[in-house]
């Protein structure tokens, strides 16, 4: 029997304050906050760290990976490569994008599911709009990741039923930045008819009623419909799911997989989830946790991640998501790492592994040929360091250096059992940062220049659960 | 295996030195040709006189024609060399070392620097990002890290080592105000000093150096044949250069509170010049002050203070013009400016000048009591990852 072996989920730092859009704008925009990628996040890198979150603690590897997003880092080049490298993934494992829609992400995990061997499924999204408008409101940015196998499962597909229909409802064309919407009754219409066949059909393909159902997940990017579907399925009042969009928002093709993530941190065994995902159609999966739910753990869990100490000013969201270009600092611009440095680098710059010195035990970051303490030449074997914590053993705040969010925090970390590295730090308050603080890495898009996108990684306070 | 060094082997015979500054008016090759006129004047010879060229540049171009097409020399070896903000340093060893071995009578060192036209903050960006993973700290920043660990090492607190570093910044302003040649003339308040907006850490814009064009050089000959040229040669008595592993950034065992690869330079340039105790010894020296905190280091490092003291010693004012070992009595990088080729032949312009007598109102004291010997320091890199170079030069052969 197929099924979930494991899961994890990655929100960003920061949270917009919804009001401080009105503040800005004089435009009514709600209450609460919606979650949102830092200037050094993008989709890719978001499921980056959904991954890790994932795979932490488990044997089996991937041997296919897909990534699905509305927003890919890059066109006509796969982003599922550099998970896939980050991830350190033997390279017969194949790395796939399912990308342009938020459907993408029903799409990836049906594959998964359904593959053969250990699959991985990464859903990520950074959703944005217009200023003022609901998609920038509304909108959140998360990445979930799922791996399917067989094994030791955390729940089994017990149902799934896909109604497609070709509607217009939200839209953009290639080139774009943001996303247009036909009027919102028009997709009510056209959706809600859709989402709830598909659910009937779900359920009666895995021979249960709606009342047994445990929790009900209805996501997709009208949100109307979302709430129509859910009032009208007939499960318990108890079994609907918070959608958590009044902390997070709408996280797009990662949204569906959020909201499983986050039952999943909570269920019981034995429940019965009913995911319903509204996009371009309706995809429903029954889910049935398993007794291997009393030994899930060690992953940091939806909850912990939503109650997030960083707040960004509405001018800092403007400015990192780019609609406002200030005034850089005078120094040269960031030069774009050159392709055969990166390729000859892979296993260190996108896995973060090291060396460690078989002469005398010394470890490398980053890697060395000739041991920095006995000198020994070609003794060294891999070392990853990407899970290692580390401690500050010194810091600086650098107000001259280029930076989408300047000052630039860089600390010299000392790896615990040895090694040291400097780098930037990330997701922190410059006037917080002490001599000892404990920190951990963090895959980061540094910069882009020349159109190339030039990840790394960076240190970041250890986040609390971890 | 050993450092011999070339102990009174050549002795510079002329020098000149470029005024440091925003030169809008001049390019790199009308540097050239200034400092190269000043030098041989000062020598009394003439370009077609000189044997060899060694030209120290970092940026401001590549190979020797940078600097044989202005100066019209008719093919004669010129040599161009960088070894980061040691550079100027680097050309002035290997000029002396030319002539040492005997290959020439005469070897010009020359260094230049034209940083102002790139309109940027601070120093341009040198080289390919590579894989583009290491971290983009500029230059005040790397060196902002000495200041925390050496007062959590020795028990300073921040608003102490603020006041020491602010009266590093204070007392070579000081010295540069009497300096013609410097690119500030003008002392500073301690209050601006450490009230200026922060750079990076620590450091204000008055903790570093300025950022400026300007040429150096030295003519170079044998000992023996120094006082045809001049009357007052001074005699290279040590020349150490050393480039350290770079350990500081991956080895968990260094503490950023000292460059070994100083300590290791002037362990030797000490040996070769047979000095014991530089403190006593020395009448003045020109350090490498790119950032205020760099010379309370260096202090140290040079065996000017003992190690936990520098800072106690930078308060009571040993360093200063007046004190007892004059440290950058020409303002040093701090107010004479780093345009990074120049500044090693620089610092070896205001020995020629403190030792000849000739330093006017900067004028050292001790040298009239009979000290006759001066160093010079340049360091190039970031704590942890350096090149240092260490010259000792003096008025009499011994």
């Amino acid at each position: 029997m197929r099924g979930l072996l494991a899961y994890g989920v990655y929100l960003p730092y920061s949270r917009l304050e919804r009001k401080s859009i009105a503040d800005a704008l004089g435009a009514p925009a709600g209450s609460g906050t919606r979650a949102v990628a830092s200037y050094d996040e993008d989709t890719t890198s978001m499921g980056v760290e959904a991954a890790r979150s994932a795979l932490r603690g488990t044997t089996a590897v991937p041997e296919l990976l897909y990534f699905a997003t509305s927003d890919p880092a890059y066109l006509d080049k796969t982003n599922a490569n550099a998970i896939h490298a980050a991830l350190d993934l033997p390279p017969s494992t194949m790395a796939i994008d399912v990308a342009g829609s938020v459907r993408s992400a029903a799409g990836a995990l049906r594959a998964a599911v359904d593959a053969r061997g250990p699959a991985l499924a990464v859903l990520s999204d950074v959703r944005s709009g217009l200023p003022g408008g609901g998609d920038e409101r509304d909108g959140g940015d998360a990445a979930a990741a799922f791996l399917f196998g067989e094994g030791d499962l955390l729940a089994e597909p017990i149902g799934h039923a896909s109604l497609t229909a070709e509607f217009l409802d939200r839209w953009r064309v290639p080139g774009e930045s943001y996303s247009r919407q036909w009027e919102e009754r028009f997709g009510e219409f056209a959706y809600v008819p859709l989402g709830e066949g598909a659910l009937v059909e779900a359920l009666k393909h895995a021979g249960i009623t709606a009342p047994e159902v445990d929790h009900l997940i209805v996501a997709g990017p009208h949100g109307r419909s979302n709430k129509r579907v859910a009032a009208s399925a007939g499960v318990r009042k108890e079994s609907l799911v918070d959608d958590r969009t009044s902390v997070v928002g709408n996280t797009g093709a990662a949204h569906a997989g959020l909201l499983l993530a986050d039952v999943l941190d909570r269920a019981q065994p034995d429940q019965v989830i009913a995911v319903v995902s509204l996009a371009d159609g309706a995809d429903v999966t029954i889910w049935r946790t398993t007794a291997a739910m009393r030994a899930r753990g060690g992953r940091t869990t939806v909850a912990a991640q939503l109650t997030s100490p960083g707040r960004v000013s509405y001018a800092t969201f403007l400015t990192w998501r780019g609609v406002i270009r200030r005034e850089p600092p005078r120094r040269p611009d960031p030069q774009a790492p050159d392709a055969p440095a990166a390729a000859r680098a892979e296993a260190w710059k996108y896995a973060f592994i090291g060396s460690r010195c078989q002469a005398c035990g010394a470890r490398h970051v980053p890697p060395q040929r000739v041991c920095v303490k006995c000198h020994a030449i070609d003794r060294m074997t891999p070392e990853p360091m990407r899970d290692v914590p580390a401690a500050i053993a010194t810091f600086t705040v650098d107000r001259l250096a280029y930076s989408m969010s300047p000052p630039v925090v860089v600390a010299v970390v000392d790896f615990e059992g040895g090694g040291r590295f400097q780098c930037e730090m990330t997701d922190v308050d410059p006037g917080k940062v002490k001599l000892g603080d404990r920190v951990e890495l963090t895959f980061r898009r540094l910069y882009t220049a020349n159109g190339i996108h030039n990840y790394f990684w960076k240190a970041r306070p250890i986040r609390g659960g971890q | 295996m050993a450092s011999n060094g070339i102990r009174d082997r050549v002795a510079i015979v002329g020098m000149g030195c470029t005024k440091f500054a925003e030169h809008w008016d001049k390019s790199t090759s009308d540097l050239l040709v200034d400092a190269t006129k000043e030098a041989t004047a000062s020598a009394g010879v003439e370009v077609k006189d000189i044997d060899a060229f060694w030209l120290g540049t970092l940026f401001s171009g590549q190979s020797g024609l940078t600097l044989s097409r202005p100066l019209k020399i008719d093919y004669k070896p010129v040599s161009r060399l960088e070894n980061y903000c040691a550079t100027g340093s680097e050309a002035f060893r290997n000029a002396c070392y030319a002539v040492a071995s005997g290959a020439y009578d005469m070897a010009m060192a020359i260094g230049v620097e034209k940083l102002k036209d790139s309109g940027f903050s601070g120093l341009p960006n040198s080289n390919s990002v590579g894989d583009g993973t290491r971290a983009g700290l500029t230059a005040p920043a790397t060196f902002s890290l000495l200041a925390p660990a050496y007062g959590k090492k020795y028990g300073v607190s921040d608003e102490q080592l603020k006041e020491v570093m602010t009266r590093i910044a204070w007392k070579n302003h000081k010295n540069g105000a009497l300096n013609p040649r410097a690119q500030f003339r003008k002392e500073v308040p301690k209050d601006t000093i450490s009230c200026s907006p922060l750079v990076a850490g620590a450091l204000g814009i008055f903790d570093c150096s300025g950022v400026s064009d300007g040429s150096a050089a030295a003519i170079i000959v044998r000992a023996e044949d120094a006082h045809r040229y001049t009357d007052k040669p001074l005699f290279v008595k040590a020349l150490s250069f050393v480039a350290g592993p770079a350990a500081g950034p991956i080895d968990p065992d260094y503490d950023y509170t000292t460059f070994q690869e100083v300590v290791a330079s002037a362990a030797d340039a000490y040996a070769q010049a047979g000095i014991k105790d530089p403190r006593q010894e020395l009448a003045m020296a020109e350090v490498h002050d790119c950032f205020t905190p760099t010379e309370l280091v260096l202090m140290e490092d040079l065996g000017f203070a003992s190690r936990g003291t520098g800072w106690k010693e930078v308060l009571a004012g040993t360093f200063d013009l007046e004190g007892e070992l004059a440290v950058n009595p020409d303002g040093g990088l701090k107010s004479f400016g780093h345009p990074i080729g120049a500044s090693g032949l620089r610092m070896l312009f205001e020995c020629w000048l403190q030792l000849r007598g000739e330093a006017g109102k900067r004028q050292i004291a001790s040298v009239a009591r009979g000290r006759k010997l001066a160093l010079t320091h340049n360091l190039g890199g970031a704590p942890g990852e350096c090149v240092s170079f260490v010259s000792v030069v003096g008025s009499e052969r011994s």
